[in-house]
């Protein structure tokens, strides 16, 4: 404190007192937290200076990726030659798919003109590789190679040749950020493929998936597929999702379904991603999903 | 300053572009893409409480906050985890830096660790809190492999300020 008005010499001047300091940058760290975590507030400041860590983010990569190259150069003659007769023989199968496929497009974009119905949406792929996990050790996401320069998007679809693995979750200029089927916090729109039962399906945080919210009556049998149902407007239907492993209908009112990812939700490296080539039709505004009740017939005065 | 309070060799000042430079690099280290490694140390924590104890004057909770915050862009983290952990860190290291500077490197590891250990469990309670995934008790492993270099680091850190033994037996230190 000041004694009659004179400050005191500048070598006893540090600011605050340190416990006030911790207070407003404890204060300060909470309300980011919130800020991000609840309300996602914060994505034009992280884009922001995420132009100073950028560099620093390259030159630490650069012997990683190094190393990556150097395995991948020296890899045996043995495994690029068994590597080779699988994909021939994949090729032949598929291929052989694809001419009936394109068969029966043709005859389906016919008859859908035959009937007037919309046309089928059409979709962009974009192939890419996982580069690494993001080392935060609370949620399942990979970093992609290609980012906005590329066209990624957030909410568009990331899938392996057996499956759906993830969705793209943030977009940086040339990486894309991953959240895995399997993270706590990821959920898709799926249906049940044999039944046409809609639902939503979690990850559990331990590497395996939950479809929430079916009654214990709903029909779902242990073996059927799941499949996206792009009723979330977002991603594409149809695409496999997972396999049921085990239904459990004890217990409350709702039916506890275990499922098994199908694609490679944490092994899978070379990856498909997948978009709608238009935005979905536009969802409803809240207040317009319910007529208004119409107004009550005036009582009483005769 | 010694090495160690009770040492008897003088060291030249401090620069501040060392502690800053000593900062990036622990970031870019931070930065190198290890995956899901288990025990590997958060440089950038390990080289704050070093200076935070070392300069408590220079280095505290203002630094912690803004390296806390490029962490957590870096990492693809929630936004203020690290600043968050980071400020209380500094502020722990601050207020033990007139003790632990008595002791030598391997025990001062020892009373560094409770500090890396708390600002761990600070992100781990502010994520679990928003609903993350457990991330198993192998995530406090890596505050241990941090300490476990502390003695090499203090001796590292202070290279620059070492200079040529020039022995006289008539100077008294």
């Amino acid at each position: 404190m000041s004694y009659a008005g004179n400050q005191p010499p500048p070598i006893f001047r540090r600011g605050p007192a340190p416990l006030v300091r911790l207070f407003l940058l404890v204060s300060l760290c909470l309300v980011m937290l919130v800020a991000d975590l609840r309300f996602r507030y914060l994505e034009v400041l992280r884009q922001g200076l995420s132009v100073v860590t950028y560099p620093l983010q390259m030159a630490a990569s650069a012997p990683v990726d190094f190393l990556r190259n150097a395995s991948r150069y020296f890899a045996t003659l043995l495994e690029v030659q068994v590597d080779n007769a699988r994909l021939r023989a994949r090729q032949l199968e598929v291929g052989e798919r694809l001419l009936r496929f394109e068969l029966l497009e043709q005859e389906n974009a016919r008859l859908r003109a035959l009937l007037g119905m919309a046309e089928r949406l059409q979709v962009k792929t974009l192939a890419a590789e996982i580069l690494y996990n993001v080392p935060d050790a609370f949620s399942s996401k990979v970093i992609l190679d290609r980012g906005a320069r590329h066209g990624v998007e957030p909410g568009l679809v990331v899938l392996d040749a057996e499956g759906v693995i993830g969705q793209v979750t943030r977009v940086y200029p040339v990486q894309s950020e991953v959240t895995l089927l399997s993270d706590r916090n990821q959920a898709v729109a799926v249906v049940v493929e044999r039944s046409g039962v809609r639902g939503v399906l979690f990850g559990t945080g331990q590497g395996g998936l939950e479809m929430r919210f079916l009654l214990a009556d709903a029909d779902v049998q242990a073996g059927d597929r799941i499949v996206t149902s792009g009723l979330d407007g977002v991603l594409v239907p149809g695409l496999p999702v997972a396999t049921v492993s085990e239904v459990d209908r004890e217990g409350e009112a709702f039916a506890r379904i275990l499922c098994e990812p199908l694609g490679g939700v944490e092994t899978s490296l070379q990856v498909l991603v997948i978009g709608r080539e238009q935005a979905g039709p536009p969802l409803p505004e809240p207040d317009e999903q319910v007529a208004p009740p119409p107004p009550a017939p005036p009582k009483g005065r005769r | 300053m010694q090495p160690t309070n009770r040492s008897n060799r003088l060291l030249l000042p401090v620069k501040s572009w060392f502690i800053h430079l000593s900062l990036v690099i622990a970031l870019a280290l931070e930065y190198v893409p290890t995956g899901r490694l288990p025990g590997v140390p958060d440089w950038v924590a390990l080289v704050l409480a070093y200076w935070c104890i070392r300069e408590p004057l220079r280095i505290g909770m203002g630094a912690g906050f803004l390296f806390g915050l490029l962490v957590d862009i870096g990492l693809g983290a929630a936004m203020g985890q690290h600043a968050l952990a980071y400020v209380v860190l500094a502020w722990l290291a601050n207020g033990a830096a007139r003790r632990v500077l008595w002791f030598p490197p391997w025990q001062q590891a020892v009373q560094v660790l409770p500090m890396l250990l708390a600002a761990q469990a600070i992100m781990m309670a502010v994520r679990l809190l928003a609903g993350a995934q457990f991330p198993g008790w192998s995530y406090f492993l890596s505050s241990f492999t941090a300490v476990a270099l502390w003695p090499m680091l203090s001796f590292l850190l202070l290279l620059p300020q070492y200079q040529p033994v020039d022995r006289d037996d008539n100077r008294p230190i």
